[in-house]
């Protein structure tokens, strides 16, 4: 069976703090067509949380800038999120990714990225210093309808 | 989001509810750490019954409540940690720390 884009949804906003709150909650609102569990929709919001945070905390850290998500659904179950910045980018993505390590002081627990990459079934990061920097995060829901099949 | 602190005898209970991100984080954290250094604290519980959503900056939330409370030689506990924001506590490693209950 080929597997298909079913349904996408692109959003843009500027990097302001609270719009934190909208983004998890605007994509976990996408994702629930798929009917996922309460656990995989915290896993989704919490993902969308770090790399939104990410975006305003580092990448747009000095002012205001655009942040973009766009997210699809495949006709397997599989989401795909990318949440693209515009902002300072990183000359060490690998050292970004490792737990604990954070530009962000006391109060940032450097653990983003291990919770993306833990929570998520798959991650990737590509950022290029002042062009910006772009996740890829993917999930696959597990479907009630396959599992009472089993 | 908000932020309740309640003082019984020496021992201040602060009760977090909503989501916790890094835009709330600051408001609950000047709250909490304001209340502590103006109050003979002997003891700083935070209270999560009513947190409904949490991500990494609630682990720094925590992490920093419990270095602040260290310093001023305040004892530190978590309690009522919601069933689903158990995974990021585990995945953080701050259980060691001894402050959930």
């Amino acid at each position: 069976m080929q597997i298909e884009c079913v349904n996408e949804v692109n959003i843009s906003f500027p990097s302001k703090s609270s719009n934190e709150s909208f983004a998890r909650a605007a994509i976990s609102a996408f994702v629930s067509q798929l009917d996922p569990t309460i656990d995989e929709i915290t896993d989704i919001k919490t993902a969308v949380s770090e790399a939104v945070t990410n975006c305003i905390a580092h990448a747009y850290k000095s002012g205001i800038g655009t942040i973009y998500i766009n997210s699809k659904i495949f006709s397997n179950g599989k989401i795909v999120i990318k949440i693209k910045d515009k902002g300072t980018g990183m000359e060490n993505v690998q050292q970004a990714m490792e737990p604990l390590f954070t530009t962000g002081g006391s109060e940032r627990a450097g653990l983003g990225f291990a919770v993306m990459k833990s929570f998520m079934d798959k991650i990737k990061v590509s950022s290029k210093p002042d062009r910006g920097t772009t996740v890829t995060m993917e999930k696959s829901i597990i479907r009630r309808l396959a599992k009472s099949d089993r | 989001m908000g932020i309740k602190v309640e003082m019984n005898r020496d021992t201040a209970v602060a009760l977090v509810s909503g989501e916790i991100d890094h835009h709330s984080a600051s408001e609950i954290r000047e709250k909490i750490d304001n209340f502590v250094r103006t109050n003979n604290l002997k003891e700083l519980i935070l209270d999560f019954s009513k947190v409904s959503f949490m991500d990494t900056s609630g682990i720094g939330l925590i992490l920093g409540r419990f270095k602040l409370a260290r310093s001023l030689g305040v004892n530190f506990k978590v309690i009522n940690i919601p069933e689903k924001m158990r995974r990021i506590i585990n995945l953080s490693g701050i259980k060691n720390l001894g402050i959930f209950e």
